[in-house]
């Protein structure tokens, strides 16, 4: 039964042919067994047994996900259940409400059976930085399964569930399915609500979804879209059901930039036997130039560090979370600002820390002109590099990542080293787009190499239009 | 000493904006409701939560810039203000900062009979923050007023003495309560008022050191810690002693400001946009439609009273100081169609007893207005003489009765039926020969004692002028 889509499960759930409960039942005991190895969830949520029985207990009888299993990275908000982002700061926080985006799904018939591992906050490209523990690579257990969202990531390719749910900031969604040989979407900014979805970097963060075909990403997706006036930031636009047999010819770029980035040479070799394959299509490609591309990094890490330090500011011990009085000598606090000290060094991680300082630092009177307002201007660039490059063709493809999964803790101790991993996943995010990543092949140790789509604002359905005739591509291989 | 120095003074006036919810929030504004009564997930400043900008609020803003003249941007901004503080859920306050909704601007008000004008910088929109109340040893915090929509109005800092600035600032406020977008209540914080303040030595082009004045709760004290500033900074500068920029707070009960936090001290904000919000965009037909609703201003209706009612400044002045009481005027005035006798009856008898009296706002007065034309009627027809109205208005006022009933009540009326009182002025005449020829051979002081038997003879209410006026004719 883990082996069902989306839509056996759903089929079978609607016709009976099993119960609700019975897929809950399998779906839960095997994150039970298989969770060990890995990490990747951090709670497993089995009162939605009671949910699933619901379902065979007709009191919905109709939704795109009926009875599907789907699991949840812990930065949204899910009433009754603790929601944490990974961070001790909100350890033991019972969420009062549910995301407008869970809310929906949950509305299709979807059971939330676990919430998975991540970055603390969203804030890294391994897993490493999780106040639960590392999360490691399911295929190979002394590598990281990538980040922020690598706990979705790693429980879709452990099939722990047909669908999981991530967020994108700068590639938390696309680097990890890379990573674990599974497919991810990015959809446009503000084309799915952020209410209820804890806030790392307001102007980027976008909810996505994760599974082992486009189109099941794609149905999870869909019905994750909608129009929420909770959120200004959210678009109302039009998601037309992408149609998954379209033989549509197509115009594809690739980004010199992104193929001179020093890439691991079986990711080259394979990216340049896909555009073989697509030339014999008789699809056109093209080369197109995203001149700004070397100053993605920088401009990400001070826009968003910027955003974050600010957002983080409400953990504050005052109101829910961790609120620590007690100094190491026994004494309780008595100021106001000793208070905060103590509770935000407890509560935030290493990583976290370092992004609020940066954050503040860029912000600071005398330096927001030079680094935060300079990291915006040439932002507006970047988008309108994509806009140009857009002129010439339909979508993007390219790598995800110059590498392969890395080891556990190869990374850590340089910061840099481990931004610079988010080269080819910050740009689409910079620019707003819709962007994705599906399974292209394997290195020579046998590792998940991901191939990523990028397409014009709002061009969400046919970007997975796109992504399912190139997905056939790749299986007739 | 102080005619060598130039002040400058620059208020910033926060006022509450009147709307059924919050600005970026759908909990109610109502004040005074139990603790933490008002908050939704958005003001507790929950994991995951997202503003969302109120369209009344803004509404309100633009039509409290409209009535201070401001112009209104068509394109402006929220930014964040970042600093920790208890009551400020967020860690940040959504304000405007370098694009507010409105710029320029001015207030116009009689300054010991002068008009003067206070031109203004700008005003924005902002979210208040929630109340801390400290106990010793632990604080409560209450979130009902976290979220109110507040409209900060900046002056530029080109008021000249203490006395103009609580002049401007008063005025700010009637403006507001005029346009019923704040009820501006200084004790119940719903009006705020901070003040920059600096001297220089006359002649000098740059303002000298600044330092704000927070917190002061009535136009009184504003006036009056000004006035103790200027006299501490004017006294710094003649001892050479150096004005330090910072925040002071004024003790009432010493008459002195004391220091709050230097400059050194003070919070670096780090501003920027809202990542959460988008800019905010409006359209030239709200905004002209907003800018049509608004009622007339007091300056405005205070002039037109000069003009149309011929009154003179001071009696517009008090006439129009409150919405309220200038409606009741030009109400009462309708019926009575004597602007000089509603005028004179509402700045002496009517204010004194509102004044005596326990309420706070003219539209609770316990005098129907109809009842108070009918009143300055009985004046005018001669029913009762001034002193009867005074008694009449006065049983009005706490009993809620109308005059014709106490009159009735009591008895009183005044006799001006000019036949009814020549007929007893003849008898009376008639009665004392004697007096009469003694007057008329010159001992005039005997005129009152005839005044005198005719009201007896009446029990009073004989019309004091009908009386002097058939006398002198029958006396001749």
């Amino acid at each position: 039964m883990i082996d069902l889509s989306v839509e056996q499960i759903k089929e079978g759930v609607e016709k009976k042919e099993f119960s609700a409960e019975e897929v809950c039942k399998t779906f839960l005991d095997h994150c039970q067994k298989e969770n060990p190895k890995t990490n990747a969830l951090v709670r497993i949520n089995e009162q939605s047994i009671q949910r699933a029985r619901r379902i065979d207990e007709g009191k919905l009888t109709k939704g795109s996900l009926l009875g599907v299993p789907v699991i949840v990275k812990d930065n949204f908000c899910i009433k009754g259940l603790e929601t944490t982002a990974c961070s001790k700061i909100l350890r033991n926080f019972v969420s009062p409400y549910t995301a407008f985006c869970i809310d929906r799904l949950e509305q299709e018939g979807a059971i939330i059976v676990a919430q998975s591992n991540m970055d603390e906050f969203a804030m890294g490209s391994s897993n490493e930085n999780s106040a639960y523990g590392l999360c490691k690579n399911p295929i190979d257990h002394t590598r990281v399964p990538g980040g922020s969202s690598g706990g979705s990531a790693a429980a879709v390719a452990q099939k722990m569930a047909p669908l999981a749910i991530g967020s994108d900031t700068g590639g938390s969604i696309r680097q990890p399915a890379s990573f674990c040989g599974v497919t991810g979407i990015k959809p446009t900014y503000g084309a799915i609500s952020r209410f209820g979805m804890i806030a790392f970097a307001s102007s980027l963060d976008q909810a996505g979804t994760m599974a082992r075909t486009v189109k099941e990403a794609s149905i999870g997706l869909q019905a994750m879209i909608g129009k929420d006036p909770q959120d200004a930031t959210n678009v109302s636009f039009s998601f037309e059901t992408p149609d998954f047999q379209s033989n549509k010819k197509y115009r594809v770029g690739i980004i010199k930039e992104y193929f001179d980035s020093g890439l691991q040479k079986e990711t080259s070799d394979q990216l340049n036997q896909l555009i073989k394959k697509i030339e014999e299509k008789g699809w056109e490609v093209v080369e197109v130039k995203i001149p700004h591309t070397e100053y993605a990094i920088p401009v990400y890490y001070l826009v968003a560090a910027s955003e974050a330090s600010s957002n983080l500011s409400r953990y504050d011990g005052v109101r829910y979370g961790l609120r620590d009085i007690q100094r190491e000598d026994g004494q309780n606090v008595n100021e106001l600002s000793e208070f905060y000290k103590l509770t935000r060094t407890r509560g935030f991680g290493e990583e976290v820390k370092r992004r609020i300082l940066l954050g503040t630092f860029s912000l600071s009177a005398g330096y927001y002109d030079q680094y935060y307002i300079k990291a915006c201007q040439v932002r507006r660039l970047i988008a309108q590099d994509f806009q140009e490059a857009f002129k010439k063709c339909d979508h993007i493809i390219g790598p995800v990542t110059t590498h392969t999964a890395f080891k556990i803790n190869e990374k850590c101790k340089d910061p840099i080293e481990m931004y610079k991993n988010d080269l080819l996943t910050v740009p689409s995010s910079l620019a707003g787009l819709p962007c994705m990543s599906l399974p292209l092949g394997h290195d020579d140790s046998n590792l998940p190499i991901g191939l990523q789509i990028i397409s014009p604002a709002f061009e969400d359905s046919k970007m997975i239009e796109f992504a399912a005739s190139v997905e056939k591509l790749l299986e007739d291989q | 000493m102080n005619g060598n120095y130039e002040v400058n003074i620059g208020l910033e006036i926060h006022a509450q904006l009147t709307t059924q919810s919050k600005c970026f929030s759908s909990a109610s504004t109502e004040f005074g409701k139990g603790h933490n009564n008002h908050v939704t997930l958005v003001c507790a400043g929950l994991p995951g939560t997202l503003p969302v900008l109120n369209d009344e609020a803004v509404n309100v803003a633009i039509k409290t810039a409209k009535a201070l003249n401001c112009e209104i941007q068509e394109d402006s901004l929220f930014s964040r203000k970042q600093y920790f503080y208890p009551d400020m859920p967020k860690g940040y306050q959504i304000t405007q900062y370098d694009r507010p909704i409105a710029k320029g601007g001015f207030v116009d008000f009689y300054l010991e009979g002068e008009k003067v004008r206070v031109p203004l910088e700008r005003a924005h929109m902002e979210e208040d923050a929630g109340k801390s109340t400290h106990f010793g040893e632990y604080s409560l915090i209450n979130l009902n007023r976290a979220g109110t929509p507040l409209l900060e109005i900046v002056s530029k800092p080109e008021i000249t003495s203490a006395s103009m600035a609580a002049a401007y600032a008063r005025t700010v406020r009637q403006i507001l309560r005029y346009a019923e977008v704040c009820d501006g209540n200084l004790e119940e914080g719903s009006l705020r008022c901070d003040c920059n303040v600096s001297v220089r030595p006359k002649g000098d082009e740059t303002l000298g050191t600044k330092v704000e004045l927070k917190n002061i709760n009535s136009f009184r004290f504003i006036e009056k810690a000004i006035e103790y500033e200027i006299q501490r900074q004017i006294q710094c500068k003649e001892t050479g002693e150096k004005i330090v920029q910072e925040t002071r707070l004024y003790d009432s009960v010493k008459n002195k400001t004391f220091s709050m936090r230097k400059k050194e001290e003070a919070n670096d904000y780090r501003y920027f946009p809202e990542p959460d919000l988008m800019a905010l965009r409006l359209d030239e037909s709200r905004i002209e439609n907003l800018t049509k609703s608004l009622p007339e201003g007091p300056t405005e209706k205070m002039e037109r009273f000069q003009k149309e009612f011929g009154l003179n400044l001071d009696e517009s002045i008090l006439l129009t100081s409150e919405k309220e009481m200038a409606e009741i005027f030009e109400d009462v005035n309708t019926k009575v169609s004597d602007p000089k006798l509603v005028s004179n009856w509402m700045a002496s008898e009517l204010l004194r007893l509102f004044n005596e009296g326990d309420i706070e706002n003219w539209k609770d007065m316990p005098v129907e207005r109809g009842d108070f034309a009918d009143l300055l009627s009985m004046i005018q027809s001669k029913e009762l003489s001034g002193k009867m109205a005074k008694e009449v208005l006065e049983e009005m006022w706490n009993s809620g009765k109308k005059p014709k009933e106490i009159v009735a009540d009591r008895g009183l009326s005044l006799i001006s039926d000019e036949s009814e009182i020549e007929a007893q002025i003849d008898t009376i005449i008639g009665q004392n020969k004697e007096k009469v020829e003694e007057y008329k051979s010159g001992k005039e002081k005997l005129f009152g004692f005839f005044v005198g038997q005719v009201m007896k003879a009446t029990k009073g209410q004989a019309s004091p002028q009908v009386v002097n006026k058939i006398l002198k004719d029958k006396l001749k």
